[in-house]
C-alpha cells in the first residue's frame, strides 16, 4: 500500500537531499527573491538570508510565529556562522512562495532517519504531504511549522548552512578586492578581515559582490567550541511588539471595505445543513446576507459582533446522521472490546514478546485511558479573503504551514496557485490546531468568499464553535501487561492500544526489558483527530511513565531508582532522571500530606524528566506546590528560550492532566467554552524550575518536550501520598483520597 | 443617538447600539485592535481595558454601561513610552504567543495602580486571564519584581 508518508520519504529522497547540508540557491533563484521581496541598497547572498548595504541582515524564515521564539534562534544560528554583530539581525516570515519551500525540514526528518520506517514519518507532517500544490517536485513545498522542528531542522540544516556559504561568498568577494588569496581572510563582528594586513571591509561594502558568486553546497561549519552567540540568551525579537499590543495577528487583519462573518456549524461531525429560517435575523441592523454551506450556515455582517448575534439567533436544522448517537461512554466500551477481542496488530516484538507471559503466576494488568483533547489557542480559528471577480483570491490567517495553506485555498477554490496569495499572519497559538489536513476555518472563509465576491470577508470562529469543531487530540485506551522477575525488574511488558490510525512509534520504551510486544487496535469513529502538543508521546508518556511507576511500588522499589536501573545504557535519560531528582530533593522526607512524583519521557529528540511535588487535602483537593523539570536538547540554542518553552509544555500538559476532557454525547461535542474546558491560572500554577542537561546528541525540539511527563509525574505523586492510582485522566473530578473505613457502617 | 466614549484620551461619539460589546466596538468601530476576544463570555480576560481606572472584562460590557466612562486599552496604556510593568514583561520574556498579554498587562496594571505591593494570593484572586502558552511562572516573577521595587527598589530586592 502506498501511504502518503511513503510518498513524503521518496520525494525527500529524490529531492535530491544533501547529505550535509542544505541544497543552496543558485544565482538566479536568489534574484527572483530579491525581485519578490528585497529593498533598495539589500539583496540576498544565500538562501533566506539578505545583507544590507549598513550590514543588517534580515532572515526570511520559512516558519510561522506562533510564540515559541524560533525566529530569533534561527538568527543566533545564522549570525553565529557569518560572525555577524547581533544588532544586525532581523527575522521576517517567509511569503507563501515556492522559492521559500523549506525543503530542510523534509530533509532533516530524512537524515534523522536512523530509525525510519514507512510509518514514522511525523504525524504533524502527514497532512502536509496532500495538500502542497499537489506535486512535490525538486523542492518539497512545505512550510510547516510543527514537530518541534524548527530549530532542530530548519536550523541545523537550513539557516546555519546558507549562513556559512554566505560568510565564505563574502570572503570571496573581499579576496577579489583585496587582491589576495581567500586562505588569509577571516569574520569577526561583521566585518571580512584580511589577517596578514589587519585591514577590513563591512560585510554591507561586500554583499552585492558576494551576492553574485554561486554558493558552496557543502560550506565549513563553525565548531561548537567557538560559538559566541548559540548558546546565549538574547532578548526575543518578538517581544517588544507583543508587550505594546501592536503584533497584528491574523484576527487582526483589517482591509478597506471588510465584513465579518460568524459561523454556526453542524454540532455532528460529518452532519448536514437541512434548513435554515434566514428571515429570523436578515431584517437586523448590519446583517448583510446568510451563506449556506453543505455542513453550515455563515452571517455575513458589517461587524462583528451583529454577525455573532444574527447567528446565535438562528435557529438551523442539521442532520447528524448515524453519528448522532455517538457518546463518550459508548466510545469507551469500543475501545475495552476492542483491546479484548482484537483484532491487536503487532508492530514491535523483542524477546519472546507477549508469548512471554504464558505459564507465569502473576501477570500485572492495567488499563489506562486519556480523552479527546481541544487545542484551544486562546486566538480562536480564523481567517479573511478576498475573492476578486477577476478571479483572484487573497487569503489572510495564521497557519502552521503558508505555502500548504496557499495549495489548500487554491485548490478549495478551484484556482491555479498562481491565482491565489497567502498572507501568513502570526497566530495566537496554535500546539497543532493550525497544522495542514486541519484547516476547516480556512474551508469556511474560503467558501464563503467565493459566495460573496469582491468583498473581503473575516471569518471568526466563536470560542463555542473553535472547541466544538476542532481536530481533537485522540481518545485512546491501553491495555498494559507485565511480569516482574525475582528480583522485581520487568521481564515482560505488552502494550496493546487503541490506535485511530496507525502504529505508534512512541509507545515503545526506552526501558531495557528482555521481553516486549506492541500492538494496536483500530477503532473508527466520526470524531476529527490531530496532533496536539506533543502527540503521540502526549498519551503514551502518561501510559508508560504510570504502569512503570506501578511496577516499581509492585517490586517494592524506590520508583527513581527503578528506572535507573532499566536505563543502564541509556546516560542521557539516567542522567536527566539524576538532575531532576538532585534539584528537586527527591530523598527529602515531605510531611504526610505532600508526596512527589516522577516522570521521564523522550520526545522529539528531547529528554525530560519531571517531579511534581503535591498536597492532597483531607477533603482530597489536590495542590500542585512545585515542578522541578530536567531537561536534555543536546545543546540549547537559546537557553532562556528553551527553559520558557518547557515551562510552558508543563503548564499545558498541567491544564490536560487536572481538567482537560472533551466529551460526546449524541454525537456532538458538549464542551462550550471555557467554563467547561478549563485552564490552569496564575493562582493555580506551580512553582516551576527547569535545568538544563548538556550533552553531546543532536539537537532536540523545544515547543513539546515538557508536556508529555506533566500528567504521569502528577499522578505517580498522588499515589505516593494517599495511594490512589489515576488511571483515567483529567485527575480532578475523581476521589483522591482512599475512603476512610466506617466503622458504625452496618 | 450617538453615543459618547472616551478611549485613550481621544473623544469619541459613536452610532452604535448600546447593548453593543466594548470590545468589538474597540476593535471594529475603533480599529484598536490590540485587545483581544478569547472567549466572548468574560472568562479568559484577553479583552481586559481599564474603565476609569478599573480592570473589566470588555467583551462583556455593553458600550451603553459605560457612557462618560474614560477607557484605556493597551495601545494607551504607555501613552507612548513603555509602562513598568511592560517593561518589566521584557525583562522577564514573559510572552509567547503574546495573545494574551495585552489583557494580563491591563489586569495587573490595574492592580498595581491600587495596590502596589500585593502578596501572592491577592495577585491570584485579581489575575485570572488564561495564558494558553502557559507563561504563569515568568508572570509571577515580573509581578514580583515589580512589588519589589514598589517596596523600595533595589536596596530590598538585592537581598
Amino acid at each position: 500500500m502506498t501511504t502518503r508518508r511513503a510518498v513524503l520519504i521518496a520525494a525527500a529522497s529524490a529531492a535530491g537531499a544533501l547529505l550535509i547540508g542544505y541544497s543552496l540557491w543558485p544565482s538566479k533563484w536568489r534574484r527572483r527573491a530579491d525581485s519578490l521581496l528585497s529593498r533598495p541598497g539589500e539583496r540576498f547572498v544565500a538562501n533566506w538570508l539578505k545583507i544590507a548595504d549598513d550590514d543588517t541582515i534580515t532572515l526570511i524564515v520559512p516558519h510561522c510565529d506562533m510564540g515559541t521564539g524560533i525566529f530569533t534562534a534561527l538568527a543566533q544560528m545564522a549570525a553565529e556562522e557569518l560572525d555577524a554583530e547581533w544588532r544586525t539581525m532581523h527575522a521576517e516570515t517567509a511569503p507563501a512562495d515556492w522559492l521559500f519551500a523549506n525543503g530542510a525540514l523534509a530533509e532533516g526528518f530524512v537524515l534523522d532517519g536512523r530509525h525510519m520506517t514507512r510509518n514514522s514519518v511525523p504525524a504533524f507532517l502527514q497532512g502536509a504531504v496532500a495538500g502542497a500544490f499537489g506535486v512535490i517536485a525538486a523542492h518539497i513545498n512545505l512550510q510547516t511549522t510543527g514537530g518541534s522542528s524548527a530549530v532542530r531542522m530548519t536550523g541545523v540544516y537550513g539557516m546555519r548552512v546558507a549562513a556559512a556559504a554566505a560568510r565564505e561568498m563574502l570572503i570571496r568577494a573581499a579576496a577579489a578586492r583585496l587582491h589576495a588569496p581567500a586562505a588569509e581572510f577571516d569574520t569577526a563582528a561583521s566585518r571580512v578581515v584580511h589577517v596578514p594586513s589587519g585591514r577590513s571591509l563591512r560585510f554591507g561594502e561586500l554583499a552585492a559582490a558576494a551576492a553574485q558568486y554561486e554558493p558552496s553546497s557543502h560550506p565549513k561549519l563553525k565548531s561548537k567550541s567557538r560559538y559566541r552567540l548559540v548558546g546565549r540568551s538574547v532578548p526575543r525579537f518578538d517581544v517588544p511588539d507583543k508587550v505594546s499590543g501592536a503584533t497584528r495577528y491574523g484576527i487582526d487583519v483589517d482591509l478597506p471595505e471588510i465584513r465579518y462573518g460568524a459561523i454556526k456549524i453542524a454540532p455532528v461531525f460529518g452532519g448536514k445543513l437541512v434548513s435554515v429560517d434566514e428571515a429570523t435575523v436578515l431584517h437586523r441592523r448590519g446583517i448583510e446576507r446568510i451563506v449556506r454551506l453543505d455542513d453550515a450556515v455563515v452571517v455575513i455582517a458589517d461587524r462583528f459582533w451583529r454577525a455573532r448575534d444574527a447567528a446565535d439567533a438562528l435557529t438551523p436544522v442539521f442532520d447528524g446522521g448515524a453519528n448522532g448517537v455517538v457518546s463518550s461512554q459508548a466510545l469507551r466500551e469500543r475501545h475495552r472490546e476492542a483491546l479484548k477481542n482484537g483484532p491487536i496488530k503487532r508492530d514491535m516484538t523483542i524477546g519472546r514478546g507477549s508469548d512471554a507471559l504464558q505459564g507465569i503466576a502473576t501477570v500485572i494488568e492495567r488499563f489506562y485511558n486519556v480523552p479527546y483533547l481541544a487545542h484551544a489557542p486562546l486566538e480562536p480559528v480564523n481567517g479573511t479573503a478576498l475573492f476578486q471577480k477577476s478571479g483572484e483570491l487573497s487569503v489572510w490567517a495564521g497557519t502552521q504551514d503558508a505555502l500548504g495553506a496557499r495549495a489548500f485555498c487554491a485548490k478549495l477554490a478551484g484556482l491555479d496557485p498562481h491565482n491565489v496569495t497567502f498572507h501568513q499572519q502570526p497566530s495566537g497559538g496554535a500546539f497543532g490546531r493550525r497544522l495542514p489536513g486541519h484547516w476547516n476555518f480556512l474551508k469556511y472563509v474560503v467558501k464563503t468568499a467565493m459566495a460573496a465576491p469582491g468583498v473581503p470577508i473575516k471569518l471568526i470562529f466563536t470560542r463555542e464553535q473553535d472547541l466544538q469543531h476542532d481536530y481533537y487530540r485522540p481518545n485512546v485506551t491501553s491495555r498494559m501487561r507485565a511480569a516482574l522477575g525475582k528480583d522485581g525488574m520487568p521481564l515482560v511488558w505488552v502494550n496493546d492500544y487503541t490506535s485511530d490510525d496507525a502504529a505508534n512509534a512512541e509507545a515503545h520504551v526506552l526501558y531495557a526489558i528482555p521481553n516486549q510486544a506492541y500492538g494496536s487496535v483500530k477503532v473508527a469513529t466520526h470524531v476529527p483527530t490531530g496532533p496536539w502538543r506533543s502527540v503521540e508521546a502526549s498519551w503514551h508518556g502518561f501510559f508508560i511513565e504510570s504502569f512503570i511507576d506501578e511496577l516499581a511500588y509492585a517490586a517494592r522499589q524506590d520508583p527513581l531508582q527503578y528506572r535507573l536501573r532499566l536505563l543502564k545504557d541509556k546516560p542521557r535519560h539516567a542522567a536527566t532522571l539524576a538532575l531532576a531528582a538532585e534539584k528537586a530533593g527527591w530523598n527529602n522526607p515531605l510531611p504526610a500530606a505532600r508526596g512527589r512524583g516522577i516522570a521521564m519521557v523522550e520526545c522529539f529528540g528531547t529528554i525530560a524528566t519531571h517531579i511534581a511535588e503535591i498536597e492532597v487535602s483531607n477533603s482530597g483537593e489536590l495542590k500542585v506546590q512545585r515542578i522541578t523539570s530536567a531537561a536534555d536538547c543536546g545543546m540549547a540554542i537559546n537557553p532562556d528560550g528553551f527553559k520558557a518553552q518547557i515551562e510552558g509544555g508543563i503548564v499545558f500538559g498541567l491544564s490536560a492532566a487536572l481538567h482537560g476532557a472533551i466529551t460526546l454525547d449524541h454525537g456532538a461535542v458538549t464542551q462550550r467554552n471555557f467554563p467547561q474546558y478549563d485552564m490552569v491560572r496564575l493562582g493555580d500554577c506551580p512553582d516551576i524550575e527547569v535545568h538544563i542537561h548538556e550533552s553531546d546528541a543532536p539537537l532536540g525540539g523545544a515547543g513539546e518536550p515538557g508536556t508529555p511527563p506533566v500528567a504521569p509525574c502528577i499522578t505517580n505523586a498522588i499515589f505516593a501520598t494517599t495511594g490512589v492510582r489515576i488511571r483515567e485522566l483529567p485527575v480532578l473530578g475523581q476521589p483522591l483520597r482512599l475512603p476512610t473505613p466506617k466503622p458504625h457502617d452496618s | 443617538m450617538a453615543i459618547p466614549l472616551t478611549v485613550n484620551g481621544v473623544a469619541h461619539r459613536l452610532e452604535v447600539e448600546p447593548d453593543a460589546p466594548l470590545l468589538w466596538v474597540l476593535r471594529d468601530e475603533l480599529h484598536l485592535t490590540g485587545s483581544k476576544f478569547g472567549c466572548g463570555i468574560g472568562a479568559c480576560g484577553a479583552c481586559t481595558v481599564h474603565v476609569s481606572g478599573k480592570a473589566m472584562r470588555s467583551c462583556t460590557v455593553p458600550l451603553g454601561s459605560v457612557v462618560g466612562a474614560d477607557i484605556t486599552t493597551i495601545e494607551g496604556l504607555g501613552a507612548g513610552a513603555l509602562t513598568a510593568v511592560q517593561k518589566a514583561w521584557i525583562e522577564h520574556q514573559v510572552p509567547q504567543c503574546g495573545y494574551c498579554q495585552p489583557g494580563m498587562i491591563m489586569a495587573v496594571s490595574a492592580l498595581l495602580a491600587g495596590n502596589p505591593q500585593p502578596t501572592d494570593a491577592e495577585v491570584a484572586i485579581a489575575v485570572t486571564n488564561i495564558c494558553r502558552c502557559g507563561t504563569y511562572s515568568r508572570i509571577r516573577s515580573a509581578v514580583r519584581s515589580l512589588t519589589r521595587a514598589a517596596a523600595g527598589g533595589g536596596s530590598r530586592s538585592g537581598t
